[in-house]
């Protein structure tokens, strides 16, 4: 689009930040705001933003993948996250948690929690960073 | 506060009842935008407002501390958001599209599907 | 495709062709193991659950009616699909005819062996469906498609109301499964939806059957290629019917109204459709009358209901399927060999095609009721059936009379005239010769089993009719004996009466026809024109309707939605009163800080100036200004996610937008000026609803029941702190797979519709833009 010399130095810089903290995000929704919507949002906006000062083009590069495929990608991570659950004859999308090195005595202490939930929300992440972009690239490039 | 957020939403419902009455498709779409967030306030004041009470769980309790805001409306809403968001941006890829193809945004000069019949 | 078909054809007597006709002999030999279980008056059931919550269950009930018909559909099946290999086999659209034709089949049988109800009309719909597409398999005639599209509708139609009957029964009677509901005949009959009831199943039964004042469609439907007629329209699809009346019998029988529907509408079918089909030069058409006459006299005698005429309907309906499929199949050999069917230019064909008119010979014969043909007796016990029954003995007597004298002639038609007399008289497009082994050995075998059933009488009697009566009449300790010929008595006399007559029609079949045909010239009311009339009809209303509800104008039809809206709404708060509340106007602005009503002012100003401003920045800016707003009272109303979200959300559409705009034009209010006054007004009631409903929630209580269990589960059951994102990612993540999956729905078809149509609306278009 144009080139604002300032604008194009400070994207790069900007998105890698927006990336950076809309995983910090995602990770710490469950316990905190954030979550895969808010993050995927966060994230998408940061390449939104690349898009604007450096073309689509460039933007497609940069992602290296196309952003429909990484939204159909996020759809089947958050499927598989459901199916999970009936491996263990339990309900589609009942939540799988493991608790990486956690004390048993200590109700409290839950060490790394690594669960089907989050792998959930990474999915949703995204869904909604495909989706953006998908949209935002392909309006970018009709105009 | 909730009675002044209800008269609030009715204006608002309101401008976007009217701008979607309009022919020309992109204020529709204006309208579209606002009657979404207009629904989403619904919602959210449905649940009841409360101030300065997220609902989450600080660390070591088992459940939140007093009372906090409605989550369950949050929920929804924010799923609302993102949809909507979905909505508005098929709708303008539409009338954007549209207006290429047909190079008009005035929706009764749109008559490609339903032809009008004898003359008029 | 349809090129390469036509430069290599391909012939299909090989794999497919053998594979359809193995398929319905393998379920042939399958079926005969239940003849013995079921011929000592066992039933045999058998069940899988397909949605049981809703009591749709997937089973099987075999006893004399369903294994009767089953061996039929695929014995029958078998000859036809054999009979196809040759008939159709070096058609292009050969391997979609077995298609078809095998659907039908598994329709057909799973009708016949349903337990259930809803099984059974599911199957039911697979028959019209198939039927359809068989009738209008010569797709590029229009009568064709006509026949077929008029069988949809009617047969169609009919199913809609049996479905309706079906479940009316299932709730009156408790269950869906036949086996239970036939048990509580005397329950139903006495329930106040039983005339309901009845007259629902009758509009399904006599639609499928082609019973009068629906029987116009059958002899449309001989457009089908020959196999089919000789298949759906004589032996099995019509004859669906025919086995639904029989298996409510127990339930819904033995009552005045089942008794003067069907012997009413069963005889005055037979009678009518037996004239008709003497009219007729098509000897196809001949058959589909005489099959309509046929499906006349079963409806008659299991109205009649007497042991007698349940055992009469089930000699009949076996004996009917033996040799009308054979009849067809004969007639489709000449027509294929010949080129015609026209009963007064085929003569003399015995001496060129001597099997085939051995088939047809022996088909006749028992068709035309002469012992010792199986046909004989089935017209025996009919009359003594007849004859036997107190009420309306001389209507059903003389319909059966009427009928059979006018079969005999019929037989004389279809067979003696076109095979006999001298080859010379003939004038056929073809020079007749023998057909291939596989399509005259179709009518020979069923012609050995008319002859053969006729002969040991007690076979046919143990092995398919006992148990058919049984299971018809809902009784098993009654003794079924069938037997050719005991002693000289009306019945027998009646018999010979109907030779003798018949003979002399048949001399005089020619003037008669001729004279029959004045007589229908001169009749003003015509069904089949009648139909077109209706279809007109319904297509110039609905024309009308969609002019008035259609206007094409997107304006008119927002406003008619939000007029909608509003009438519904007011009404509704008017007629509940929910206007009774009272507002607590002094709480209301108790803590209300300036924060509060800046973002008030700021939401309320912004939707108001993008309502009425003529620039789309002004209006984009506006927006924006609403958006933020609203994500403010998301923070101070203690929701940070749902704020973020809105926050980022308002910043991408203010992109999107931004994007959009530099390609398109200005706003231009001018047009829309006179109706404004109008617009303002509606939105103004809406808003002021929405206003008045909101009010009258946030009075009543709030019920906190599922945010108290999320707020305690959170923690202790999901490990999650964010109560929102647990809801969202865990307690009601199914829900959020939905929106996702809306999601990249809506990104795709954006995407889609962006790149798709990139370079143009034509084709033309498109090439250049390539360029």
């Amino acid at each position: 689009m144009n080139n604002s010399i300032i604008l194009v130095a400070a994207t790069r810089l900007l998105t890698s930040l927006l990336l950076l903290f809309s995983i910090f995000m995602l990770l710490r929704g469950h316990n905190l705001p954030g979550g895969g919507f808010i993050g995927g949002l966060i994230g998408a906006t940061g390449f939104v933003l690349y898009a604007i000062a450096q073309g689509a083009e460039a933007t497609r590069r940069t992602l290296r993948y196309e952003p429909q495929n990484i939204a159909m990608v996020g759809l089947g991570i958050a499927l598989a996250a459901g199916v999970f659950a009936a491996f263990f004859g339990e309900a589609f999308f009942t939540g799988q948690w493991w608790f990486a090195g956690a004390d048993p005595a200590d109700p409290d202490d839950k060490g790394l929690p690594i669960s089907s939930v989050l792998v959930f929300d990474i999915g949703v992440y995204l869904v909604v960073f495909g989706s953006i972009l998908t949209l935002v690239l392909a309006l970018e490039e009709e105009v | 506060m909730e009675i002044l957020v209800a008269i609030m939403v009715g204006v608002l419902v309101a401008a976007s009842v009217y701008l979607m009455l309009a022919r020309n498709v992109l204020r529709f779409l204006f309208g579209l935008i606002l009657i979404s967030n207009a629904a989403n306030l619904i919602i959210f004041a449905s649940g009841r407002l409360t101030a300065e009470a997220p609902p989450l769980i600080p660390e070591g309790a088992d459940a939140p501390l007093g009372t906090v805001a409605n989550a369950l409306p949050q929920a929804l809403v924010l799923t609302a958001i993102v949809i909507g968001f979905g909505l508005f941006a098929f709708a303008l890829t539409l009338v954007y599209r549209t207006y290429q193809n047909l190079g008009t945004l005035n929706s009764d000069e749109m008559r490609l599907a339903e032809p009008e019949e004898g003359g008029k | 495709m349809a090129k390469s078909s036509a430069e290599v054809p391909r012939v299909y007597g090989g794999p497919a062709g053998w594979i359809s006709v193995a398929i319905p002999a393998a379920i042939f030999v399958w079926m005969l193991q239940y003849v013995g279980p079921v011929s000592a008056g066992n039933t045999v059931l058998l069940a899988l659950d397909w949605v049981p919550s809703m009591d749709i269950r997937l089973s099987v009930l075999i006893d004399g009616l369903s294994l009767t018909f089953a061996l039929l559909i695929s014995g029958i099946g078998a000859l036809v699909t054999l009979y196809s290999t040759k008939y159709l086999g070096t058609h292009p659209e050969y391997p979609r005819f077995v298609l078809f034709l095998m659907m039908f089949m598994v329709g057909m049988l799973g009708l016949v062996l349903s337990d259930n109800l809803i099984a059974l009309f599911v199957f039911w719909e697979i028959t019209t469906i198939s039927s359809y597409l068989l009738i209008g398999f010569s797709s590029d005639e229009a009568k064709s498609r006509r026949s077929a599209l008029q069988a949809l509708l009617v047969t169609g139609t009919g199913g809609l109301a049996l479905l309706a009957g079906m479940i009316l029964l299932g709730n009156v009677a408790g269950s869906f499964e036949l086996s239970v509901i036939l048990q509580q005949g005397d329950m139903i009959r006495a329930h106040p939806l039983y005339v309901p009831i009845v007259i629902l199943f009758l509009a399904g039964a006599f639609t499928k059957s082609a019973q009068f004042p629906f029987h116009f469609w059958l002899p449309n439907a001989m457009a089908a290629p020959t196999p089919v007629s000789a298949y759906l329209h004589s032996a099995t699809m019509v004859k669906a019917g025919v086995y639904l009346m029989a298996r409510v019998n127990p339930a819904l029988g033995d009552s005045e109204l089942w008794f003067w529907t069907l012997v009413i509408a069963g005889g005055f079918t037979t009678v009518f459709a037996s004239i008709l089909a003497v009219r007729q030069t098509d000897i196809k058409q001949v058959l589909a009358y005489t099959t309509l006459m046929a499906l006349g006299a079963l409806t008659l005698f299991i109205g009649t209901g007497s042991p007698d005429a349940i055992k009469g309907m089930m000699a009949f309906l076996v004996v009917h399927s033996l040799y009308k499929a054979a009849l067809f199949l004969m007639i489709g050999i000449v027509d294929h060999e010949t080129g015609t069917r026209e009963a007064d230019r085929l003569r003399g064909l015995g001496r060129k095609m001597p099997l085939t008119f051995l088939g047809g010979a022996l088909a006749a014969i028992s068709m035309a009721g002469i012992p010792p043909f199986v046909g004989f007796i089935g017209k025996e016990f009919l009359y003594k059936a007849g004859l036997g029954h107190e009420q309306a003995t001389i209507w059903i007597t003389g319909t059966i009379f009427a009928a059979s004298v006018l079969m005999f002639v019929a037989a004389g038609i279809a067979v003696l005239r076109p095979f006999t007399g001298k080859l010379a008289d003939a004038d056929t497009p073809q020079t007749p010769h023998e057909g291939p082994w596989a399509m005259w050995i179709g009518p020979i075998i069923l012609g050995v089993f008319s002859l053969g059933f006729g002969l040991f009488p007690d076979t046919v009697e143990a092995w398919l009719v006992a148990p058919g009566t049984w299971a018809v009449y809902g009784d098993y300790d009654y003794t079924v004996d069938l037997y050719l010929f005991r002693e000289v008595n009306a019945a027998f006399l009646l018999s010979l009466a109907t030779f003798a007559t018949g003979a002399l029609l048949y001399t005089v079949h020619r003037p008669m026809r001729a004279w029959l045909g004045r007589v229908m010239e001169a009749n003003p009311i015509k069904f089949d024109p009648g139909w077109d009339r209706v279809l007109d009809g319904l297509k110039a209303l609905a024309a009308w309707q969609t002019g008035i509800l259609q206007s094409g104008v997107l304006q008119r039809y927002i406003f008619t939605i939000f007029a909608t809206l509003a009438i519904g709404v007011g009404a509704t708060m008017y007629l509940k009163d929910v206007l009774n509340f009272r507002v607590d106007w002094a709480g209301e602005f108790d803590g209300l800080l300036f924060k509060h009503w800046a973002v008030l002012v700021f939401i309320t100003a912004g939707a108001i100036l993008t309502a009425i401003t003529q620039s789309r920045m002004t209006a984009i800016a506006a927006l924006g200004v609403v958006g933020i707003g609203v994500a403010l009272i998301f923070i101070m109303f203690s929701a940070p996610d749902v704020a973020i979200t809105q926050l980022l959300v308002e910043t991408l559409v203010v992109v999107l937008v931004a994007v959009a705009m530099l390609k398109l034009p200005h706003l231009g209010l001018a047009k829309d000026r006179k109706r404004r006054p109008l617009h303002a007004a509606l939105a103004g009631v809406v808003g002021v609803l929405v206003t008045l409903v909101m009010v009258a929630v946030l009075q009543g209580d709030i019920d906190r029941r599922i945010t108290d269990y999320f707020e305690v589960a959170s923690w202790p059951e999901a490990y999650g702190r964010n109560i929102v994102n647990v809801i969202l990612v865990d307690f009601r993540a199914i829900d959020t797979f939905g929106e996702i999956a809306v999601v990249v729905i809506a990104a795709l078809s954006a995407y889609a519709l962006l790149r798709g149509t990139r370079y143009g609306n034509t084709d033309d278009e498109i090439e250049e833009g390539r360029k």
